[in-house]
C-alpha cells in the first residue's frame, strides 16, 4: 500500500507552516522531523509519560496522541516559545534553580502542564500539584523537587502580585 | 510504536461518516483519538480508513432539556469537568470526572469516544449504566436509542451496530431524595481503575428506597450488583445488612485477573468500596 499523505497547515509558535505528511504520523514526529522543535520530546508514543505534552489551540496536549492530519489549522506552541513567555519564563527560571531535572526529558511537558496548572490555579496544593503532573513521568528526580519549583513559583507569583498592589 | 497506513476522512454529516463506514472494509471512527490512538500504535487495530468526526457541531454541547441532561458525544472531559449544568445536575458525573484520565487527556478525550470504546475499568460508562441514562445513535435507518444498561455488552464491546455513531447520552437530572456516592480504587491518579463503584440511591428517611449499585473494573462490563442491591433495599444501613451486601458480590461479579490484581483481590476491594459508599450515603441522610 502506498504511503497515503495530506497537505497540513499549522501554526507553530506564531509562525504558519505548510506540510505534505503522511496520514500516520503524529505531531509530535512531525514538529520534531519536519519543522525542526526538538524541544517536543518523544518517549513512549502511546500517551501515558507526557514528555510530548504541547499547546494545541491554548490547551495542553499530548503531541504523540494527535496525528497531524486531525490538526489542519490548529495554533500549536511549543516549549521553544512558551519558556520565552513570561507565563512560564519563571517556572522554567525556578526548575533550574530547584535542581527540577537531571536528564531533562521530562522537563519540556512538566513545565507546559505545570504552566497550566498555575493558570487554573493559582495556589495549589502539593497533593494538588501531584495529581495535575500525575500524567507526566519523570524518571530523574523522584518528583520533589519538580512539587518544590511548581509551589516556589507559585509562592513566587503571589509574592509579586502583594508587591505591586 | 508507529501505526498501519490508513487513508482519513474529516467528515462534515453524519450522513457521509455512515456511508463511509458502510463503504470502506476496515473503518474506524476517530474522535478524541485519546484511546485510539495509543491502540494503533501499538498495532492492536489495522483500520482502512479513519473517519473523524471532530467537526461535527451536531455532536457538541452539554445541554439541560427537561428532567434530561443531555451531553453531546464530542463534549470534552475538560468540557464536563468545568460545566456548572454538570455539577448542579448531574452530581454523580460531576464526581466521577475528575478521576477520568489527565489534564492532558482530558482536553482532546471525548464523552461519546469513553462510552464507545466500553473499556470495563472506565468510569462514564458506569456512571451511564447507574443512573439509567440513554443513548442517541445514528445509522443508516436514522435515529435510535439504546439504554445504557443495555448498551456495554463486553470487554470493548457495545450494542452499536458497525454502521452506527454515538450522538449523545441523556443522563437524568438529580432529584432531591437522590443520593450519590464514588470512588474508585488506582494506582496513581487518572489510571484507569483496579475496581470502582458509583451509586445512585434513594433514600424514605432511613430506608433504602431505591439501590443502584454499578461496579466498574470488576467485570468484563460495568455491571448493576443486583443481589448486593436487595440485601439493603427497604432496609437500614447495619452491621448485617451491610455484611449480606458484600457477600452477595460474589453472586454479582465476575472479576478478572490483569497485572494489576487478581480476582480475589478484586473482589475484596469490591466489598471494600460497597461499604464505604454505602455509610456515606446512610450517614447523609442521618444528618438531615
Ligand atoms: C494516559 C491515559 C490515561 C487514561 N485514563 C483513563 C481513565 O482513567 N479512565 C477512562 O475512562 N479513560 C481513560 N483514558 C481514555 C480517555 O478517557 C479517552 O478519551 C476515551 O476513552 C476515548 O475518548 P476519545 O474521544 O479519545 O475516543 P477515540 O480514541 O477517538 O475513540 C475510542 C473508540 O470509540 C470509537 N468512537 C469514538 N467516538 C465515537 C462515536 N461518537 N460513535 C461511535 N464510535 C465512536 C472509536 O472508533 C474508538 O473505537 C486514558 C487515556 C490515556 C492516554
Ligand atoms: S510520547 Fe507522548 S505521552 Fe509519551
Ligand atoms: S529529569 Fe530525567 S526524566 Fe525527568
Amino acid at each position: 500500500m502506498s504511503e497515503p499523505r495530506q497537505s497540513v497547515s499549522l501554526t507553530v509558535n506564531e509562525e504558519r507552516h505548510d506540510v505534505t505528511v503522511p496520514n500516520r504520523k503524529h505531531l509530535a514526529d512531525i514538529l520534531r522531523e519536519d519543522l525542526g522543535f526538538t524541544g517536543v520530546h518523544v518517549g513512549c508514543e502511546h500517551g501515558v509519560c507526557g514528555a510530548c505534552t504541547v499547546r494545541i489551540d491554548g490547551a495542553i496536549t499530548r503531541s504523540c496522541l494527535v496525528f497531524g492530519v486531525q490538526a489542519d489549522g490548529a495554533e500549536i506552541e511549543t516549549i521553544e516559545y512558551l519558556s520565552a513567555q513570561s507565563e512560564t519564563r519563571d517556572l522554567v527560571d525556578t526548575f533550574v534553580a530547584e535542581n527540577a531535572l537531571q536528564c531533562g526529558f521530562c522537563t519540556p511537558g512538566m513545565v507546559i502542564s505545570a504552566a497550566a496548572l498555575l493558570a487554573e490555579t493559582p495556589d495549589p496544593t502539593r497533593e494538588e500539584v501531584r495529581a495535575y503532573l500525575s500524567g507526566n513521568y519523570c524518571r530523574c528526580t523522584g518528583y520533589q523537587a519538580i512539587v518544590d519549583a511548581v509551589m516556589m513559583t507559585a509562592a513566587g507569583r503571589r509574592a509579586a502580585k502583594g508587591e505591586r498592589a | 510504536m508507529k501505526p498501519y497506513p490508513f487513508e482519513y476522512t474529516r467528515v462534515s454529516s453524519l450522513e457521509e461518516a455512515v456511508t463511509l463506514l458502510q463503504r470502506e472494509d476496515e473503518p474506524r471512527i476517530i474522535a478524541g483519538g485519546q484511546s485510539l490512538v495509543p491502540i494503533l500504535a501499538m498495532r492492536l487495530a489495522a483500520p482502512s480508513r479513519l473517519i473523524d468526526i471532530g467537526g461535527l457541531s451536531a455532536l457538541r454541547g452539554i445541554e439541560r432539556r427537561g428532567d434530561v441532561l443531555r451531553i453531546g458525544a464530542l463534549a470534552r472531559h475538560a468540557e464536563v469537568m468545568a460545566s456548572a449544568e454538570v455539577a448542579e445536575a448531574v452530581p454523580l458525573l460531576a464526581r466521577a470526572i475528575s478521576h477520568v484520565a489527565h489534564p492532558a487527556v482530558r482536553n482532546r478525550g471525548t464523552f461519546g469516544g469513553s462510552v464507545c470504546l466500553a473499556d470495563p475499568a472506565a468510569e462514564l460508562p458506569a456512571v451511564c449504566t447507574a443512573l439509567g441514562a440513554t443513548f442517541e445513535v445514528f445509522g443508516s435507518d436514522g435515529l435510535r436509542t439504546i439504554p445504557a444498561r443495555e448498551f456495554f455488552l463486553d470487554i470493548y464491546e457495545t450494542a452499536l451496530a458497525p454502521d452506527e455513531i454515538l450522538v449523545a447520552a441523556q443522563l437524568p437530572v438529580a432529584c432531591p431524595k437522590e443520593r450519590f456516592g464514588f470512588e474508585e480504587i488506582a494506582r496513581r491518579h487518572g489510571d484507569f481503575a483496579i475496581v470502582g463503584l458509583a451509586v445512585r440511591a434513594r433514600m424514605e428517611g432511613t430506608l433504602f428506597a431505591e439501590l443502584d449499585l454499578c461496579f466498574f473494573g470488576a467485570s468484563p462490563r460495568p455491571v448493576l450488583a443486583q443481589n448486593a442491591a436487595r440485601a439493603v433495599i427497604g432496609q437500614e444501613l447495619t452491621d448485617e445488612t451491610q455484611q449480606a451486601a458484600v457477600s452477595a458480590l460474589t453472586a454479582d461479579l465476575d472479576p478478572q485477573e490483569d497485572a494489576q490484581a487478581d480476582a480475589e483481590m478484586r473482589l475484596h476491594l469490591a466489598g471494600v468500596l460497597l461499604k464505604r459508599r454505602l455509610a456515606e450515603i446512610a450517614g447523609k441522610e442521618r444528618q438531615q
